[in-house]
């Protein structure tokens, strides 16, 4: 019933849209036929479509990317409500990376060569995205890519539907600067690829565009969870601003010790890029009351698609669910795909992917995205304060910004 | 001749039990899997290397190494170095700061291709790599430790070490081995596409042949006088000593040899699967290439073989089938074997299959030799099996761990 509520909030909303008319149409007249729609082989029937889910159920990142799964069930489910795409009904066939790189290389194949199917939803960390990042080139594969990432790639078999870094940094560092008058900066991650190329985009933006100084840069090993030392040496440079991309378990060690060490929101202003909703459920609230997040997306959001989203997520999985960034980002996967299916008239992979840019989303929970040719989204900056509760209170939002993973200037 | 039939290959029943596996690996597997599935069960294969490896260091040799994804590691890295520099020419790295180096290098700041990478655009170079740097590091390791007569479980726990701290190593200096992405993107070995279908057919058969030739240096190490002695230095080391025999030698040859076959399968691993990253060179890995092992049963050659293919069949079917539910079925299948079946597979095959095929086709061999000459003649004679004939065998080499 609830659900049914939903949908029909999403009719209002969706008037203009092609598939909403297709769905209500597919009853009356045939679906295209398969050999029309399928020229490639994929697991493609009369009445179904097959796609792939590849997360990690298990090991250290299935904690992270359980909610990137739930996501994209619960949009395969109102899709599928709606009458599914071209007439079929979306299957699932799910596989487990197991937080192991070599483990999804070896699933996103299965996925491609055996199951073939039309698209994968999936993956969550770098590693694990350079892993299958071959395969998919390889068999022609197409991947839904849900976190925000270091830049510098761009495939044609990818729609990265998370930001890419400069979308990320520059807003929020723009922000920081102007509202808190900051003029230095301590830049801490941890060592792997994404925090290292977004400090580094990070620094270029301080100096050459802010003027301002990083009076220090240290990276901690991920698990690491000893801070005791970089935080003495925060307290001796005193900056304006902390710039954190620390991720994982590390977090919470982080956090928590930046408080005992008297470093609260009220006297320190930290802006963090690693930060969701996801994150503070293990983090606490109360360790983060004052410090800001750059996201894209905040549970909070206030809109009506946000509001249509978080209760039909709380429906399917529990009211006590959260719902971060990239959970949102991951819920666009199947919507984006869906509609550049049916622009393209086909499930061939090659005919998808071409006709994904300019695909739009007016009913994204964040608000409006656009596929850019470079296969990023348009979206907006946006920057939080965490309260108590687990949730932020919005302190600013951008405009649209363009996706730019090549940013010239920045490397 | 005759002793080429009876060290290297076993005499009658080892020499069928070879022909089996090759049977197996080359002509039915082939037969009756699609590429896909073949190319991943050659992967299976280049842990058996490992496995192999510890047939000799742990099985005879009474060394524990739980760090056996270094070698396999080091293999590895040694070979993907060379195809990403060859996947690195300036024309497909044009958009990167510095075109010509390996992208993870540039989005690290790193400007100039580093020394020690320098000589991997050689292959010849490359392939003597691949041998020797894992070998000498496990030279110096033994020396270290053997030398000072570390062993057992102190030598458990530092191979382990040695396994974070060189992951923890390839972690931190990402912008000379790639990080926790490892190195990926590999495509081209001399020219030659090593992703295609005919590639992956040419690179299993390959591995295939170079695993049953770890199999042979194997047997023929166990069969020979030194394979006495490595049984004899397991279960009484000081007895050995005191005879005159210098064990941290032996200890040091037959360590290096499972480091060498275990880089063998890393650099056969790296070709078939294309990539290598720090997840197999850490703790985890190195203590799983130890159960399969265990599962093969450790005193055979063969046996890890099998094992290996076992659970790592098992652990593909377990988890295409049950994703959420595989690494509790993976457990029980440990817990089982552990429980019912202390010497794995070569354990079952020698207790219910060998005694019925003894009966039914062979002669009956003749019993009562002293015990180590019938644990090393079963050994070989059965493809490398724990002797049924020895009551309490199983006992002292686990006591023998512990010590």
């Amino acid at each position: 019933m609830k659900q049914h509520a939903f949908i029909s909030g999403w009719r209002r909303s969706l008037v203009l849209a092609v598939g909403l008319c297709f769905a209500a149409a597919s009853q009356s007249f045939a679906a295209p036929t398969t050999a029309q729609v399928n020229t490639t082989g994929l697991a493609v029937t009369d009445k179904e479509v097959t796609v792939g889910i590849l997360h990690s159920l298990t090991g250290t990142m299935s904690i992270s990317e359980t909610g990137s799964v739930e996501a994209e069930k619960l949009a395969i489910e109102q899709i599928n409500k709606m009458g599914g795409i071209l007439g079929r009904q979306i299957k699932i066939v799910q596989e487990d990376g197991a937080s192991d790189w070599p483990t999804f290389a070896e699933k996103s194949k299965k996925l491609l060569v055996q199951d073939k199917v039309a698209t994968v939803f999936g993956c969550w960390t770098s590693a694990s995205r350079k892993a299958v990042l071959p395969v998919f080139e390889k068999e022609n594969g197409l991947l839904y890519y849900p976190t925000f990432y270091e830049g510098l790639e761009q495939s044609k078999n990818v729609i990265y539907t998370g930001q890419e870094a400069t979308q990320q940094i520059l807003a929020g560092l723009d922000w920081v600067a102007k509202e808190k008058n900051a003029k230095t900066f301590y830049l801490i991650g941890s060592d792997y690829i994404w925090p290292r190329t977004s400090m580094k985009i990070a620094r270029k933006h301080i100096e050459n565009v802010l003027k301002g100084k990083v009076v220090g840069e240290e990276y901690a090993p991920l698990g690491h969870t000893q801070f005791g030392s970089v935080i003495n040496k925060i307290k001796l440079k005193k900056p304006d601003v902390i710039y954190a991309a620390v991720v994982g378990g590390s977090n919470v060690a982080w956090f928590k010790q930046l408080k005992a060490a008297g470093i609260t929101g009220a006297k320190q202003t930290l802006l963090t890029i690693s930060v969701t909703e996801d994150e503070v459920l293990g983090i606490g609230g109360e360790n983060l009351v004052g410090f800001y997040s750059a996201m894209k997306y905040f549970q909070s959001l206030d809109n009506p698609n946000n509001a249509a989203f978080v209760k039909a997520f709380k429906e399917r999985w529990g009211a006590d669910s959260v719902m971060g960034d990239v959970t949102q980002a991951a819920y666009l996967g199947p919507w984006l795909w869906k509609a550049a299916v049916e622009k393209a008239g086909s499930f061939d992979v090659s005919k998808v992917a071409a006709a994904s840019p300019g695909i739009e989303l007016k009913t994204a929970p964040e608000g409006y995205v656009k596929v850019h040719p470079n296969h990023h989204l348009w979206s907006k900056a946006r920057i939080g304060q965490w309260k108590a509760d687990g949730q932020v209170k919005l302190v600013y939002e951008s405009a649209l910004i363009e996706p730019n993973p090549f940013p010239a200037g920045y490397q | 001749m005759s002793a080429i039939y009876r060290n290297l290959l076993g005499g009658r029943s080892g020499l069928i039990g070879l022909a089996i596996l090759a049977g197996l690996i080359l002509l039915v597997l082939p037969a009756l899997l699609d590429i896909f599935r073949l190319n991943l069960v050659g992967k299976y294969l280049t842990y058996a290397f490992v496995a192999v490896g510890l047939v000799l260091c742990w099985g005879y040799g009474g060394i524990l190494s739980l760090g056996q994804g270094v070698f396999f590691g080091l293999g590895g890295y040694c070979m993907a170095m060379f195809l990403k520099l060859e996947a690195s020419d300036p024309q497909s790295t044009a958009i990167q700061t510095t075109p010509g180096i390996p992208d993870f290098m540039d989005w690290n700041q790193i400007t100039a291709l580093p020394w020690f990478w320098e000589p991997f655009n050689n292959l010849g170079f490359t392939l003597l790599a691949v041998l020797v740097v894992p070998t000498v590091f496990a030279y110096l390791i033994g020396l270290a430790m053997f030398k000072r007569r570390v062993g057992g479980v102190y030598f458990a726990i530092i191979t382990q070490v040695i396994a974070a701290i060189v992951t923890i190593l390839i972690v931190g200096q990402q912008g000379y081995t790639g990080g926790i992405n490892g190195i990926t993107d590999l495509k081209t070995l001399g020219g030659w596409d090593i992703r295609t279908d005919s590639a992956k057919y040419i690179l299993y058969y390959v591995n295939a042949l170079l695993l049953l030739g770890c199999i042979l240096i194997g047997r023929y190490i166990t069969t020979s006088k030194f394979g006495r002695l490595l049984l004899a230095m397991r279960d009484k080391e000081d007895r050995v000593r005191f005879s005159g025999y210098d064990v941290a030698d032996f200890k040091i040859f037959v360590f290096c040899v499972g480091a060498l076959f275990s880089a063998i399968g890393g650099a056969m691993f790296t070709l078939q699967v294309g990539f290598m990253s720090p997840s197999f060179v850490g703790i985890v890995p190195s203590i799983e290439m130890v159960i399969y092992t265990a599962v093969g049963g450790r005193l055979s050659l063969l046996g890890a073989v099998y094992g290996t293919l076992l659970v790592n069949a098992g652990k593909t079917a377990f988890s295409e089938s049950f994703p959420e539910l595989w690494l509790f079925l993976m457990g029980g299948l440990f817990i089982a074997v552990v429980m019912f079946f202390p010497n794995g597979l070569a354990g079952i095959y020698e207790k219910y299959i060998q005694p019925y095929l003894s009966l039914r086709y062979f002669r009956k061999r003749t019993p009562s030799a002293p015990p180590p000459a019938t644990a090393k003649r079963s050994a070989s004679s059965s493809g490398g099996l724990t002797p049924s004939a020895l009551p309490g065998a199983t006992g002292r080499v686990m006591k023998n761990q512990e010590s």
